[in-house]
């Protein structure tokens, strides 16, 4: 076989059903072998829409997702996309072209040193050099990304190694001297744990994306409910623990709830399971969990010890881990402290302001959460609606809710979902948007009308890059340097606001959805939000809804960069 | 307790010097991630040495850092994560054996000649190459001793200085 050949092979042996990617010269010879292959390829209209649509893909099935680009520019706009996976652990293999081998290092027309460009953004890469190490490489590739803490991986392919013949087979199983991932916990340590969680008053578990990576969705449940020990989601935890449940204390941390950070400041006992402690998390980390001692269950241990001391640290799969833990577990006595964190809770419940009728984007959530029932993969960009979705879709299942968490990457949204829905074409996916973000990868409007991709888009529309906004209005005293989305050439250098002739919305997105080939909805009031959610449902097409939102809404409660849940503000009160 | 090591963590100034022995599949590009590792993350090296060992799929890196517990705790961690590290030791704590060579080049004349040479016949230092002006010495040892001659020559004027980094061994 030829190398490129090789690669379909392979490809096809890891069952890989769709690669989302972009050709060009030096990647020719794998799109000819892709050519007549039973592998689905969606073309994007932009690279890094490829690598997000194989993390969208791979975030919401759990299988690995693939993207293929050419050498140079194509391998560098994958950049983004692979970064975005690193930082929050999903499983992708990126395919790059490169310049024949005898060419590289000459500064060769499209030639990048991609393997050098992403050595920190990738969890493992390879450039190969001789054909017959194709083989094992792919192999080594998919078991890394998949295995452990998951991860991107790239291989560059040079042209002339993609077109050299070898006989090499593809391996069944390969060996890494230097990849041991430990799967199962110390059994020490998770007696330790147990005992732990036995003496404990105030316990509260903390979960992050491990639990959703390991698949232990299931043996957390078992794991709260059988102890009676509420749970607090990271931002890529959410699904982990339905939110429904009584001992959900929804998401932590900078945006997250009043109770679930009151809990976290109160607590004896935190249980952090596939998380890592980071700083939109603990913000001033000498004052978090003060009183408590600390388990931490994870699979990385550099996660460890990294950010605080951990009492019980366990390291091992955290499936693995919650199935032991799970057998030597008891009921813990948190009656009472389940009966504070009640007060809390109705005394903070996440709210907003209703009484004067303007069109909230909370508003907008509240009724797409309501009208799906959480049945839908709900895919969010970055920004204040990826604040607001995190906290009004109240999810409920695994793999339901996916946002760039680490890398925060605005444009992340609309690709990722187009991934989710090339992996489940009979689900609903909703784009939770901004008018920001959604600019960023709007071109793949194309890709989802051609590739019949009917994501459902949601707009939240602020005309403002609204959570650097936010920050200004809060920490720089109100001076809105570049964050209005609707600023032209003849606005005043210093905005006054006062300025009549603002557009209502920057640019038209109905119209552009409809340019496109989509159906474009635009919502300026409440009453128009549920008909037209049900209307964008019902549409088999990829739908932009335009919904033009309160301009200067804050996302409340806000602990503040490196601040204490002292500091919090908590925004609108309940009267 | 806690909070004390916390504060550590966050502001810790306890840097001690840690060899630590790395073995890595001996391919191109692992200098590479280790050297990106160090830098990405804003650790400090003070030396490093590289070669192959006994075995010509395997090399060997000693590595000299400096950093507290916590960072020598995340720097060894971080180590073992690549995928192309075998295995990572540090040498603290444990009895091990260093070794530095270094090569210098003296300025002379024909009144310090002597006494440079004296000096470095003291150090068992071997004189490896003379001419009017200069001398250039050949030593090994520990960091110690090398630190040693080298402070002896300043006086003379040190007009170059090359030094391999430090290469350890494990007693056991
Ligand atoms: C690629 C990228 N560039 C810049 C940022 C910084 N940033 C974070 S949120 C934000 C504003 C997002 O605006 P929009 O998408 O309209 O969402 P909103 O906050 O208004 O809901 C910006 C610029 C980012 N996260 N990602
Ligand atoms: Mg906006």
């Amino acid at each position: 076989m030829k190398g490129c050949e090789i690669v379909i092979d392979a490809l096809l042996k890891e069952k890989v059903e769709v690669i989302f990617g972009y050709p060009g010269g030096a990647i020719m010879d794998v799109f000819d072998a892709l050519y007549e292959s039973p592998i689905q390829f969606f073309l994007t209209r932009h690279e890094q829409a490829a690598a997000h649509a194989a993390d969208g893909y791979a975030r919401a099935t759990g299988k690995v997702g693939v993207c293929i680009a050419t050498s140079g520019p194509g391998a560098t706009n994958l950049v983004t996309g692979i970064a975005t996976a690193y930082m929050d652990s999903v499983p992708i293999v990126a395919l790059t072209g490169q310049v024949p081998t005898p060419m590289i290092g000459n500064d060769a027309f499209q030639e990048a040193d991609i393997v050098g460009i992403t050595r920190p953004i990738t969890k493992h890469n390879y450039l190969v050099n001789n054909v017959d190490d194709l083989p094992r490489i792919l192999k080594e590739a998919f078991l890394i990304a998949s295995t452990g803490r998951p991860g991107p991986v790239l291989i560059d392919l040079p042209k002339d190694v993609q077109k050299a013949e070898s006989g090499v087979a593809y391996p069944t199983k390969v060996e890494l001297r230097g990849y041991k991932p430990t799967y199962e916990g110390h059994p020490q340590q998770i007696k330790k744990a147990a005992q732990e969680i036995a003496k404990s008053k105030k316990p509260v578990i903390y979960a992050g994306g491990g639990v959703i990576g390991s698949e232990a969705a299931g043996e957390l449940k078992e794991f709260a409910t059988k102890t009676g020990i509420p749970v607090t989601t990271t931002l890529l935890g959410l699904g982990a623990f339905p939110e429904t449940h009584e001992l959900s204390l929804g998401m932590l941390g900078m945006h997250g709830t009043v109770y679930a950070n009151y809990a976290i400041a109160e607590s004896d006992l935190l249980i952090g399971i596939g998380a890592r402690f980071d700083d939109r998390i603990t913000g001033k980390l000498s004052a978090f969990a003060p009183n408590a001692r600390i388990i931490h269950i994870d699979i990385d241990p550099s996660s460890l010890h990294k950010n605080v001391k951990v009492d019980v640290p366990i390291v091992g799969d955290v499936r693995c881990v919650l199935k032991e833990l799970n057998k030597i577990v008891k009921r813990c006595d948190t009656g009472a402290w389940l009966k504070t964190i009640a007060v809390w809770k109705k005394k903070h419940p996440l709210v907003y302001e209703r009484k004067d009728g303007k069109l909230r984007p909370q508003f907008v959530i509240e009724a797409l959460r309501e009208i799906t029932g959480g049945d839908a993969i709900v895919v969010t960009d970055v920004g204040q609606h990826q604040m607001w979705a995190a906290q009004y879709c109240k999810v409920v299942k695994p793999r339901s809710f996916l946002s760039s968490g680490g890398l925060g990457t605005m444009g992340y949204g609309f690709p990722a979902a187009l991934g989710a829905q090339a992996g489940f074409p009979k689900k609903l996916v909703v784009v939770i948007s901004g008018d920001g973000s959604f600019q960023m990868n709007i071109q793949e409007l194309t890709t989802a009308v051609n590739c019949n991709l009917p994501v459902k888009v949601l707009i939240l529309n602020n005309r403002y890059l609204g959570m650097v906004r936010q920050w200004q209005e809060l920490f720089y005293k109100g001076r809105y340097a570049a964050t209005c989305l609707a600023r032209n050439i003849s606005c005043p250098k210093i905005c006054d606001g006062k300025a009549k002739k603002c557009p209502p919305y920057v640019p038209d997105f109905v119209r552009v959805a409809e340019a496109y080939g989509a159906v474009g909805f635009r919502v300026m009031k409440e009453k128009d939000v549920r008909p037209t959610l049900k209307a964008a449902i019902k549409t088999p097409k990829p739908v932009v809804m335009d919904f033009v939102v309160e301009q200067e809404e804050n996302v409340f409660p806000m602990v503040p960069a490196g601040a204490t849940v002292q500091e919090m503000i908590k925004g609108v009160e309940l009267v | 307790m806690r909070n004390a090591y916390r504060l550590l963590l966050i502001g810790g100034n306890s840097t001690m010097k840690h060899t630590i022995s790395v073995l890595v599949e001996n391919k191109f590009g692992v200098l590479a991630r280790i050297a990106g590792l160090f830098s990405g993350r804003g650790y400090n090296i003070d030396s490093l040495s590289v070669a192959e060992t006994t075995d010509p799929t395997v090399s060997r890196m000693t590595i000299v850092v400096r950093g507290d517990e916590s960072i020598i705790e995340q720097i060894t961690k971080q180590l073992n994560k690549l995928v192309d590290v075998i295995k990572v030791q540090d040498y603290a704590g444990m009895p091990f054996l260093e070794r530095e060579l270094i090569l210098v080049k003296v300025h002379t004349s024909a009144q310090t000649r002597p006494e440079i040479m004296q000096i470095a016949d003291i150090f068992r230092g071997k004189i490896i190459d003379v001419d009017h002006s200069s001398l250039t010495i050949e030593l090994t040892g520990t960091s110690d001793k090398i630190e040693a001659l080298l402070d002896l020559l300043k006086p003379f004027g040190i007009r170059e200085l090359v030094r391999t980094g430090k290469i350890a061994i494990a007693r056991k």
